[in-house]
């Protein structure tokens, strides 16, 4: 019994990782109908940033700021570079871009930080916290990483909802041309859509990487398990990206804890978890109503 | 015009060139050629799955160690001559692409791309899984040598080349004669509008998963060669990279066109090798040098999309038209690629029919 608690507890800080990337990715398919496979180097690159301005000031906040702002400036300046000339063109050729994009910024991580694996600090303790005297698996760094990732959501939820810059993002998500046709500048929403996936992925990349160490090719896997949080989800919905992200953490977690061959098997567990809710809903588990293909 | 003569002649030309270079050229360019051969064999099987019959696949890394494997575990514990080796290589893939293709068959677009994706993650973890048959990460080891009537000295890696070459030409002529066939057209109708095409008497379903076992069986071939150029299966080689890679060389030359796939091949295998050597002879420190390849092969992509939005072989064809003048509209039309990967209606709700899906 105690056994299933410290997974499940330690399911659930992965999965709201896992959430983070997954989020990321939805904001950026809802206003561009593009899936952004860089992602997850972008975040690398942001806390491998935060990392420096850790070792220079000595303080961990600075970092985690600065990485953040990072995030927002990498994903604006990608989008305005780079994405934005591919919008009018076949849409797998934006699809490369953001591979050639990965590709790059795994060398240029290479270069300026080198390849060595290196440590992350936590904001707080990962010391194991306990409940009359049973461990319970999570250590307050966890905690934080849960609640870090709640309080954003819930944040960019409100701001989505309460803001007229959010309600301009929805008009231009829902539909570009009679947003266009209202006077929002779609282009420019579109760059803010970015900034954002940044900043939620730079947030990602901070929280993760106490636990994975820091290296050009790092966030790779947590990439491809927050795409397939997304898929699973829907990529259309955001409350999606946070279910998926968390029946993901949590099914990964039983998987690498009660199997006999444990790690190895969980890319399995994942593929097996993705097919089956594939075949029961092409779309993804939360995904808009489908509309009849013509 | 196209024709299996002219496919013919073309192949024996590229045969007899390659044969040249194998023979005037270094052991190392001759395992570059190799190298290329292989990706090619892979890359088309893709162009075909992903230009023509609009499906994407991120995966196909997966076949190659399923093509792979199946290889060195004949020649291992059954002695298996090579060619037979390959031609049952070629039946496991088209068995297991029939059963992705299956499953594939109901996704769209990222959807589609992120079940490959995790099918490329996670099937090389069963070696690491099941030590005593795949060897774990370490691989299993395969022996392949230069047959008898070559002599003693002859160069192994020239035999390999050889190979190679001779496998992906068969298998580039077969798939240009299928690209053009019946199986061909019906790909494109169903890529271009599904109802059109289910209203004319196309069997959507079973067009869609026999591209699937088309490009499945292309990337087993591969793997296959992979098998015997490298002399080593293991988990290593058929990271998600490398799927990435043959979508990437796909892409690049020219969704959807053999020469392309040939062209993306040849960027793919070259750019890394060429910008290490230049990088190697500036006396860069290994940090750097080790990484300039990768920094460059990036921006080497993103350039490539960007200039030449229908791949190199659009661009090519572009720079052709503008010597000799349009061709014919028909020809035009047959040979450009797609443009859309799926139509966007799949992907988009009903108010969102302005905007195209891509994963």
């Amino acid at each position: 019994m105690v056994e299933f608690l410290q997974f499940t507890l330690s399911g659930v800080v992965f999965g709201m990782i896992y959430a983070a990337v997954a989020l990321s990715l939805v904001l950026i398919w809802r206003g561009t109908r593009l899936l952004n496979y860089a992602q997850g180097a972008m975040a690398m690159f942001t806390t491998f940033v935060a990392i420096e301005v850790i070792y220079r000031t000595g303080s961990y906040w600075a970092g985690f700021v600065v990485a953040l702002a990072a995030g927002v400036v990498l994903g604006a300046v990608c989008q305005l570079t780079v994405i934005r000339p591919t919008m009018n063109k076949p849409p797998l050729n934006a699809v490369i871009v953001t591979i050639g994009l990965l590709t790059l910024l795994e060398g240029l991580a290479g270069i300026f930080f080198g390849g060595q694996y290196r440590s992350f600090p936590a904001a707080f303790s990962v010391t194991g916290l306990k409940v009359g005297g049973t461990a319970l698996g999570v250590s307050r760094f966890d905690v934080f990483v849960v609640a870090a990732v709640l309080v954003t959501t819930l944040a960019l939820g409100a701001a989505f909802k309460y803001t007229s810059a959010g309600l301009r993002m929805r008009a231009a998500a829902f539909n570009a041309t009679i947003a266009r046709l209202s006077g929002i500048r779609v282009a420019r929403v579109l760059t803010v859509g970015w900034a954002l996936a940044g900043l939620l992925g730079a947030l990602a990349g901070v929280l993760v990487s106490p636990s994975t160490f820091l290296y050009p090719s790092s966030m790779d896997a947590i990439f491809v398990y927050g795409f397939t949080a997304a898929v699973i989800g829907g990529l259309d919905s955001a409350v999606g990206a946070l279910a998926g992200g968390l029946l993901l953490g949590l099914a990964l977690s039983y998987a690498g804890g009660y199997l006999h061959s444990g790690a190895s098997l969980v890319p399995l567990v994942a593929l097996v978890i993705l097919v089956v809710v594939l075949m029961v809903r092409p779309d993804g588990l939360f995904s808009a109503t489908q509309v009849r293909r013509v | 015009m196209q024709t299996f003569p002219r496919r013919l002649a073309v192949a024996v030309v590229t045969a007899a060139v390659v044969w040249f270079l194998s023979v005037r050229l270094t052991t190392f360019r001759d395992f570059q050629i190799a190298e290329v051969a292989i990706e090619v064999t892979a890359v088309a099987g893709l162009t075909v799955l992903t230009g023509l019959s609009g499906q994407i696949s991120l995966g196909n890394g997966a076949f190659m160690a399923i093509g792979g494997y199946t290889t060195a575990l004949l020649l291992l514990h059954l002695n298996w001559p090579f060619i037979a080796a390959l031609v049952a290589s070629a039946v496991v893939t088209a068995v297991a692409g029939g059963i992705v293709g299956v499953a594939a068959a109901r996704l769209r677009g990222p959807y589609l791309a992120g079940a490959t994706l995790m099918l490329g993650v996670a099937l090389p973890s069963l070696a690491a899984a099941y030590q005593g048959v795949f060897g774990g990460d370490q691989g299993l080891n395969v022996v392949f040598t230069t047959p008898a009537f070559l002599g003693a000295t002859f160069p192994l890696t020239r035999w390999q080349a050889w190979v190679s070459t001779m496998v992906a030409l068969v298998t580039l002529v077969l798939l240009a004669n299928l690209c053009y066939s019946r199986t061909g057209r019906n790909w494109r109708a169903v890529r271009d509008d599904e109802v059109a095409a289910a209203l004319d008497g196309v069997n959507v379903a079973a067009t869609r998963v026999l591209a699937f076992v088309v490009s499945a069986v292309c990337a087993g071939l591969a793997g296959s060669l992979l098998a015997i150029v490298t002399s080593l299966v293991a988990p290593g080689a058929f990271t998600i990279t490398l799927s990435i890679a043959l979508l990437t060389a796909a892409v690049i030359g020219g969704l959807g066109s053999l020469p392309g796939a040939l062209w993306g091949s040849l960027l793919i295998v070259i750019v890394p090798t060429y910008v290490t050597d230049v990088a190697t002879s500036h006396g860069l420190s290994s940090s750097v040098g080790s990484n300039i390849p990768i920094a460059a092969y990036g921006a080497v992509l993103i350039l490539v999309m960007l200039v030449f939005p229908q791949g190199i072989q659009g661009g090519l064809h572009r720079l052709l038209t503008l010597f000799t003048g349009p061709e014919p509209r028909a020809r035009i039309a047959r040979d450009a690629p797609a443009p859309h990967v799926a139509p966007p209606a799949d992907e988009a709700p009903a108010s969102q029919h302005e905007k195209e899906g891509s994963a």
